[in-house]
C-alpha cells in the first residue's frame, strides 16, 4: 500500500482514529506522517541519566525529603565528583562516593532497588563480618540437613565449625573485621 | 592463543546446543560486575591508572589458571583492545564476548577469554572488571557457580570495592550490592505467532525481570530471540535472584512448549507451509538481509524442534547467528564489504551450512 497524501512511498504509518462511532483511517508514509503531526516518530530520549536525576528530584510520589536541602557542591574528598555532576552522569566517581553521597543515594535505593542493604556474596578478605554471617547462615542449614538425615558424624563436625566462626564473630566486636 | 584464533572461529562453547531445555533457551549468562579498591571508576581513571587496572586485573587471571578453577577452560588470555583492529573487536561483539561500549573505545580497556570461551572478563568499561559466563541452554545454578569461583580467584589477588551493608560498590547504583545479572536468551516463536508474547512480558516486569531484544538494551527481538534478566541487585541474595529466574524461565518455556503444541496440532499445514518456506528460500537465496536471515533462521528452528525438518543441527543454527553478522561476514572476506556484498555473502554462507 502507497502512502495516501504522497502516493509515493510505502504507507507504514497506519492510524485508525474513532469519535462517536464515526472511524477514520489513514495510511501515511513515516515522512508524511511526521510532516502533518499526526505521528512522533522521535521516541522521548530516555537516558539512565535523565531517569535518575528525575527520580532525584521530584518522583510521582512528590519531592524527595533531603534531595533538595541536599548540599549541591558537596565534593567527594576521594574523587572530587558532586552529587550534581553524578545526577548528570548517572555515574559516580569512586567507591568512597557511597559514603560521601549516602543522605541522597539512600531514598533512591529504596526506590530503585526496594532495598538499601546487600544480602548476598562477601569477599573473604574485605568481606569480613558479612562473609563470616552468611558462612554461618549455611553451615546452619548444613547442620539442620545432617541432623534430619541422621548424619551425627557430620552433624558434629557441623557444629565445632560453627562454634570456632561463632567465636570468631564475637572476638571481631561490632565494627571490627574479623579476617 | 592470539586473539585471531578467537574471532576467526564462529563457534563457541555456549552454541553447542547441549544444555537443559535447549529447544527453548539458547544460552544463560552470568554477569557479575566489580570494582578495586583504592581507584575511582573507569570513567574517571587517568590513562596510567587505566593500565595499572588491567595489570592488576591480569595478575588476577593468571591466578585463575594456576588454581584451575574447575569448571574454566585453561588457559584464560588477557588481550588489550587497542591491540585489536576495529573490525575484530566488533567480531568479539557478535560473540558477546564483549560489550558494544567496549569495542567502541578501547583505550585503557582489555578482556580476558577462556579456551572455550566460557568465561569472558572485560577490563573498564563501565566497571573495573565484568566476569562474564555463558553456558548452553538453561543452567542458571551451574553458570553462577562458575561465575562466583572465577571472583573467588581474581579476589585472591585483587581487593574490591566493597562495603559491609552495600555490597560490591559499582559505578551505577543499579548495579550495587551483588553486581550480579542474570539472563537467559530464549527463543519464542511459537509465543509471537499466537499473540501471547506481550501478555507475557508484561508479567515478567511484575517478578522485577527485563526482557529485552537479542542485542541487549534499547534493541529490537530478532528472530524471535528475547533476553530475559533481573533488574534489582541489592537487598537479594544471588541465590535468591537466580532461583527466581530460573522459575519463571521454566514458566516461560513450558508456555512456549504448549504454544508449540497447539500450532502443531491446530495449524500443522500452516506452519508446515511457513517452515518449509524457509528453508526454502534460506537454501536457494543469493541475496539475504541479516534480518531476512534472523527471521527465516527463527522458522527453521521452529521447523527443528517440531520435527518438521530432521535435517539441521540445532548448533548449526546457534552458529550461523554469529556466522551472518556484518562484522564476521567482513573478517572472514578478509576485507571490507558493502551492504550489498554482505547479503550476498550471507546468503552463500547459508547456503552452504544449511546443505552440509
Amino acid at each position: 500500500m502507497l502512502c495516501q497524501n504522497c502516493g509515493q512511498r510505502p504507507a507504514t504509518v497506519h492510524i485508525v482514529k474513532q469519535v462517536n462511532n464515526h472511524k477514520e483511517e489513514y495510511h501515511l508514509c513515516e515522512t508524511c506522517a511526521r510532516e502533518q503531526g499526526q505521528f512522533s516518530m522521535e521516541l522521548p530520549n530516555f537516558s539512565l541519566q535523565q531517569l535518575l536525576a528525575s527520580m532525584l528530584e521530584e518522583g510521582p510520589w512528590g519531592p524527595m525529603p533531603g534531595s533538595l536541602q541536599a548540599p549541591a557542591e558537596t565534593r567527594c574528598p576521594s574523587c572530587g565528583l558532586t552529587f550534581r555532576q553524578f545526577k548528570e552522569r548517572g555515574f559516580f566517581g569512586c567507591g568512597q562516593c557511597y559514603t560521601t553521597f549516602e543522605g541522597e543515594l539512600l531514598p533512591l535505593l529504596r526506590r530503585m532497588q526496594g532495598s538499601d542493604r546487600h544480602v548476598g556474596k562477601a569477599p573473604r578478605r574485605t568481606g569480613g563480618r558479612l562473609r563470616v554471617r552468611r558462612d554461618l547462615e549455611q553451615l546452619r542449614q548444613q547442620l539442620q540437613r545432617a541432623i534430619a538425615a541422621e548424619e551425627y558424624e557430620k552433624a558434629a563436625e557441623l557444629r565445632d565449625r560453627i562454634r570456632v566462626l561463632e567465636q570468631r564473630l564475637e572476638a571481631g566486636g561490632e565494627g571490627g573485621a574479623v579476617e | 592463543m592470539p586473539w585471531n584464533k578467537v574471532v576467526d572461529r564462529a563457534m563457541s562453547h555456549w552454541m553447542e546446543a547441549t544444555g537443559p531445555h535447549s529447544d527453548v533457551v539458547l544460552s544463560t549468562r552470568i554477569r557479575l560486575a566489580r570494582n578495586l579498591e583504592g581507584f575511582p571508576f573507569p570513567h574517571m581513571l587517568s590513562e596510567g591508572q587505566a593500565a595499572e587496572v588491567i595489570r592488576k586485573v591480569e595478575a588476577g587471571v593468571r591466578e585463575i589458571d594456576k588454581i584451575q578453577v574447575p569448571g574454566v577452560v585453561s588457559p584464560v588470555e588477557l588481550y588489550r583492545l587497542a591491540e585489536i583492529p576495529p573490525l575484530a573487536r566488533q567480531v568479539l561483539v557478535e560473540k558477546h564476548l564483549i560489550s558494544p561500549p567496549l569495542a567502541q573505545d578501547a583505550r585503557g580497556r582489555a578482556v580476558a577469554i577462556s579456551a572455550n570461551e566460557a568465561v569472558s572478563i572485560m577490563v573498564n568499561e563501565e566497571d573495573h572488571i565484568r566476569i562474564q559466563v555463558l553456558s548452553s541452554g538453561l543452567d542458571l545454578e551451574n553458570t553462577w557457580t562458575l561465575a562466583s569461583r572465577v571472583d573467588d580467584a581474581l579476589e585472591e589477588k585483587l581487593t574490591y570495592a566493597f562495603h559491609n551493608v552495600r555490597g560490591y560498590l559499582t559505578a551505577c547504583p543499579t548495579n550495587l550490592g551483588t553486581g550480579l545479572r542474570a539472563s537467559v536468551m530464549v527463543h519464542l516463536p511459537a509465543l509471537v505467532i499466537t499473540g501471547q508474547a506481550g501478555r507475557l512480558f508484561n508479567t515478567l516486569g511484575q517478578f522485577g525481570l527485563a526482557v529485552r531484544g537479542y542485542f541487549g538494551e534499547g534493541t529490537d527481538a530478532q528472530g524471535n530471540i528475547y533476553q530475559i534478566s533481573n533488574q534489582v541487585t541489592l537487598g537479594r541474595s544471588e541465590e535468591d535472584i537466580i532461583s527466581n529466574l530460573n522459575g519463571v524461565a521454566q514458566q516461560v518455556i513450558e508456555h512456549e512448549r504448549k504454544a508449540r503444541d497447539h500450532l502443531k496440532r491446530q495449524m500443522r499445514a500452516q506452519i508446515e507451509d511457513r517452515v518449509g518456506r524457509a528453508y526454502g528460500i534460506l537454501t536457494g537465496a543469493h541475496i539475504l538481509s541479516s534480518e531476512e536471515a534472523m527471521r527465516l533462521l527463527s522458522d527453521v528452528r521452529l521447523g527443528v524442534d517440531l520435527g518438521l525438518i530432521p535435517r539441521v543441527p540445532v548448533k548449526v543454527l546457534n552458529e550461523l547467528l554469529v556466522a551472518i553478522r556484518p562484522a564476521f561476514l567482513q573478517k572472514t572476506a578478509g576485507k571490507d564489504l558493502g551492504p550489498f556484498e554482505r547479503d550476498v555473502r550471507r546468503a552463500s554462507l547459508v547456503r552452504q551450512r544449511l546443505a552440509a
